[in-house]
């Protein structure tokens, strides 16, 4: 039984002008220890299925289908039972400076809060799991009296990632971890991020929008455009749907003579959600579109080895 | 065409001084597309501005076609016609109530060109924003990220000038919008000649675009020359460690520690604290910590400032 | 040109849309309007002859009846007349004071918040300085020594209740200047008065018309208080019948027509000017923060 599983997972907002269905029908499936990639652009719909997972959305977001976690359903549990899994069950690494930390309060009380509230540990205790997480993300000890805002960016999100693993949790969400830092700081996160989940045995569903960041850290990729799943498959492994293939080209490998002096991107724009097109959602901007995709709306595939697109030409090819 | 020499910039920051320029020499030739590459807070981005004269540098000059920048009202309104800027944040370079033409309209007018809708339309076009007229009485908010960049491009285009300053221009693009961006630059070069000195933090966008790289770290170049031969065959330690943190990178050298503050600069060479090779004990470490480096001169040919060269 | 009309005729179009979901901004704008039009028209029917005291056709002190539907003064003048012809003067000095102030305040704002450094110190300092006089009683003192007809009047409001309007300009200004389309605005050749006329009055004047209707509301009391203070010249405003009220001693004999009826007409316009402000505030504001 896989730790996570989505089944026909749909989130619509409700809005004024009409409804935004921002997640259509994602179905993934996460095992134990397992790390994987959801990367989209903006109107993928990554952030709010990263929200669904623990029910963390607005109120105005109407859900359906099934969120299993360890065999039970979020989305049916009562509020004190979704309350104990929040957390000591699966947590969340946000992007640090906008949404996690409390500017007002020391470093050490938030990474504690969780334990103080799931009366995992008594406030001595406390102090010293505090102390050990903070060790684990390389931080000093005395960094616990510190406010968010005496540290840099990249500090900031070690301490996220230390308040993450305060209840060891099975499953971390990491929605846009490294977003808005440098190079460096960004590779010393993953490099951390990569560490603990090996070492605690943790399984990861890690969520961007940069590709290389996906294909270095996670076991498989999950790529989102327009609400829907398009393709899945191991991180390794070349792409078969047009878009995923498109997005890689638009990361380019430095040293590659191919990309020298020839930046490959997409036209068009990621679609409205009210507006979406009819049959293929991406048939608009596909280079390779053929006449029946306007009309034909097509599922996930198998399309090769442990993978799985939802295009028409894939479905020729595996024929 | 577009030259620094010399250059530096202090700022006072929390009551010490901050060299966030401190000794650059650098080029932009015409028809040639240079990355100014590093970190945040190496000085990139205060480099960029004191080049368009938005800042004045403490010591240093800044020269255009040969002559010194002047900061008096006309001299330095006539430079603003060579020189323009393209910032990082579309949706914030555009005044969200003015349209997409007054926002294209604004440098024409200010300079009192004539045939104003003449020029707007044609930047507006060169900048692929077609047919022109349907984005006139559009607002920003009305546009997606990729057609916004492309309204300030327009923008700085209906100067019609000679050298484009673009920082981060499609970093806060969506990834498949990128390349669209960069392949307008690429175009405007080919067909208006026109130079442009690209701010980044992204090596992949240097790979695609740039005829020239130039590395920063806390205000000075330590590396520059050709984009193949710096990103291909690194020879300064910096650039080896950023290029090793890219995916396609067969090996990891993660450095430890974060970009450090310009008002403390180390002793000798400036990245010594960090250096990968330093750190795995080199017996040249030592001049390492001790020995100032010269300001590498702003030759086109590879180059990089470091003891162990 | 014809684009930046049709902009500013689409924008009107899409504020008065949803300026009209405000009611209780609807019917303030909609007294405001009644008070000027009545000001206005007022010559139409009557003249500066109801003030004069010598005339007085009717009892003194005599309440409402159907010659006089709002009772009469001490002098027999008609109290409705006096309220009809006072208005002028009351909304006049109203809003040519706040008008005034708005002027200052903005210049000054801007400055302040435009240039940094000494001059921006400097005009932060004097805003500072007429921050902390007592307005009332430097009005007083200036309607005092510079004499209380209307034009002194209109001063002394105006160079006391700038300040507070420029702080709030200056606060904008600042704000505004941070964001990027600024320094845009600058490579692109702008100089001082392109970018604050540009730029920064747009974005500003939105907060600046909802400030400046509350300022109306706060000078009428203010020209009203000060003519009850005895310091205005004026013939008549509705300052100067609460004076005239007071002299006389209508609550001791009773003639609450007096009383209440200029103090009504006075609530009753600042309130509507309230309303409308805060309407405007509410409208602009969301729109301030969306835009921006």
């Amino acid at each position: 039984m896989s730790l996570l599983e989505l089944d026909d997972l749909s989130v619509t907002y409700r809005i004024a002008s009409g409804d935004v269905p921002a997640v259509r029908g994602v179905s993934l499936s996460l095992e134990a220890g397992e790390a994987l990639g959801v990367v989209g652009e903006s109107g993928s719909g990554k952030s709010t299925l990263a929200m669904a997972l623990l029910r963390l959305l607005p109120k105005d977001a109407r859900t359906s289908g099934r969120i299993m976690l360890g065999g039970e359903d979020v989305l049916a549990m009562k509020w004190g039972r979704l309350r104990a899994v929040r957390w000591a069950e699966a947590s969340i690494v946000f992007q640090g400076a906008q949404h996690g930390l409390n500017p007002v309060q020391r470093i050490g009380d938030q990474i504690a809060e969780p334990l103080l509230v799931h009366k995992i540990a008594t406030a001595e205790k406390a102090r010293e799991r505090v102390a050990s997480l903070l060790a684990q993300v390389g931080l000093p000890a005395w960094r616990a009296r510190s406010y968010p805002h005496e540290l840099s960016g990249g500090q900031r999100q070690r301490v996220m990632i230390a308040m993450a693993l305060a209840c060891e949790p099975q499953l971390i969400i990491a929605d846009e971890p490294t977003t808005a830092l440098d190079l460096m700081v960004q590779a010393q996160v993953l490099t951390l991020i990569k560490e603990l989940i090996a070492s605690h045995g943790i399984s990861l569903l890690m969520i961007s929008h940069d590709l290389s960041v996906l294909a270095d850290t996670c076991d498989r990729l999950a790529v989102m455009y327009a609400g829907r799943v398009v393709e899945t498959g191991p991180s390794g492994g070349s792409f078969q749907h047009p878009y995923s293939q498109a997005l890689a080209a638009a990361f380019p490998t430095v040293g590659d003579p191919a990309s020298r002096l020839a930046p490959r991107g997409l036209g068009g724009d990621p679609p409205d959600p009210q507006r979406l097109p009819s049959g293929c959602v991406f048939h608009p901007r596909c280079p390779v579109a053929l006449d029946t995709c306007s009309t034909v709306e097509v599922s996930l595939r198998p399309a090769g080895d442990r993978r799985t697109a939802a295009c028409v030409l894939v479905l020729e090819e595996s024929c | 065409m577009l030259e620094a020499t010399e250059l530096a910039v202090e700022f006072s920051s929390r009551g010490r001084r901050a060299r966030a320029v401190d000794g650059v020499n650098l080029s932009v030739g015409a028809g040639e597309i240079v990355a100014l590459v590093g970190e945040s807070g190496c000085g990139k981005t205060t480099l960029a501005r004191t080049l368009l004269g938005l800042e004045r540098p403490t010591s240093g000059t800044v020269s255009y076609d040969g002559s010194p920048l002047s900061y008096r009202g006309k001299a330095l309104k006539a430079y603003r016609r060579q020189v323009q800027l393209v910032l990082q944040d579309p949706m914030g370079s555009l005044n969200p109530r003015q349209t997409v033409y007054e926002a294209v309209a604004e440098g024409p007018r200010i300079h009192g060109l004539p045939d104003e809708e003449k020029v707007v339309s044609e930047a507006l076009s060169r900048a692929g924003l077609r047919p022109p007229e349907r984005f006139f009485l559009r607002y920003p908010h009305e546009l997606s990220g990729g057609q916004r960049q492309r309204v300030v491009i327009a923008g700085a285009l209906a100067l019609n000038p000679k050298v484009l300053i673009a920082d981060e221009p499609v970093a806060s693009l969506d990834a498949s919008v990128r390349g669209e961006i960069l392949a307008l630059l690429l175009r405007l070069r080919d067909e208006l000649g026109l130079s442009a000195l690209v701010v980044t933090h992204d090596l992949g966008l240097a790979w695609n675009i740039a005829d020239r790289v130039a590395v920063m770290y806390l205000g000075r170049i330590v590396e520059s020359g050709p984009t193949e031969e710096i990103l291909k065959a690194p020879q300064h330690p910096y650039t080896q460690a950023l290029l090793s943190v890219l995916p396609e990178s067969p090996t990891r050298i993660v450095l430890t520690g974060e970009p450090p503050d310009p008002t403390r600069i180390p002793t000798g060479c400036r990245f010594h604290p960090r250096c990968q090779v330093v750190a795995a004990g080199n017996p040249i470490a030592n001049k390492c910590h001790t020995d100032l480096l010269p300001v590498l001169p702003a030759t086109p040919d590879s180059q990089a400032a470091c003891h162990l060269l | 040109m014809s684009i930046t009309w049709t902009r500013r005729r689409i924008a009107f179009r899409r504020f008065w849309a949803s300026f009209r979901t405000q009611r209780a901004g609807v019917i303030g704008l909609a007294i405001l309007l009644l008070a000027v039009l009545l000001a206005v028209i007022a010559p139409l029917f009557i003249d500066e002859g109801v003030t004069n005291v010598v005339s007085g056709t009717g009892e003194k002190l005599a309440p409402p009846s159907w010659d006089d539907p709002l009772g009469t003064d001490e002098s027999g003048r008609s109290v409705l007349l006096m309220i009809w012809w006072g208005s002028r003067t009351s909304l006049l000095i109203g809003f040519l004071a706040a008008l005034l102030s708005m002027v200052i305040g903005t210049v000054l704002g801007i400055a302040a918040g435009h240039f940094r450094g000494w001059i921006g110190a400097i005009v932060m300092r004097i805003t500072d300085w007429f921050l902390v006089l007592p307005s009332l009683v430097t009005a007083l003192v200036l309607a005092a020594i510079l004499g209380g007809s209307t034009v002194t009047i209109i001063a002394a409001i105006g160079v006391t209740s700038w300040p507070s309007t420029a702080r709030l300009i200056r606060a904008q200004t600042l704000a505004v200047e941070a964001r990027p389309y600024i320094e845009r605005s600058q490579a692109l050749g702008g100089g001082h008065w392109h970018i604050t006329t540009r730029h920064v009055l747009p974005n500003v004047a939105p907060l600046l018309l909802a400030s400046t209707t509350l300022e109306v509301a706060s000078a009428i009391v203010t020209e009203s208080t000060l003519a009850f203070l005895g310091v205005s010249a004026n013939k008549t405003s509705w300052g100067t019948m609460l004076r005239g009220s007071y002299d006389w001693g209508a609550a001791t004999s009773g003639a609450w027509w007096y009383i209440l009826v200029p103090g009504l007409c006075i609530v009753i316009v600042v309130m509507a000017f309230t309303l409308c402000g805060r309407a405007l505030e509410t409208v602009l504001n969301p729109r301030l923060r969306r835009a921006s």
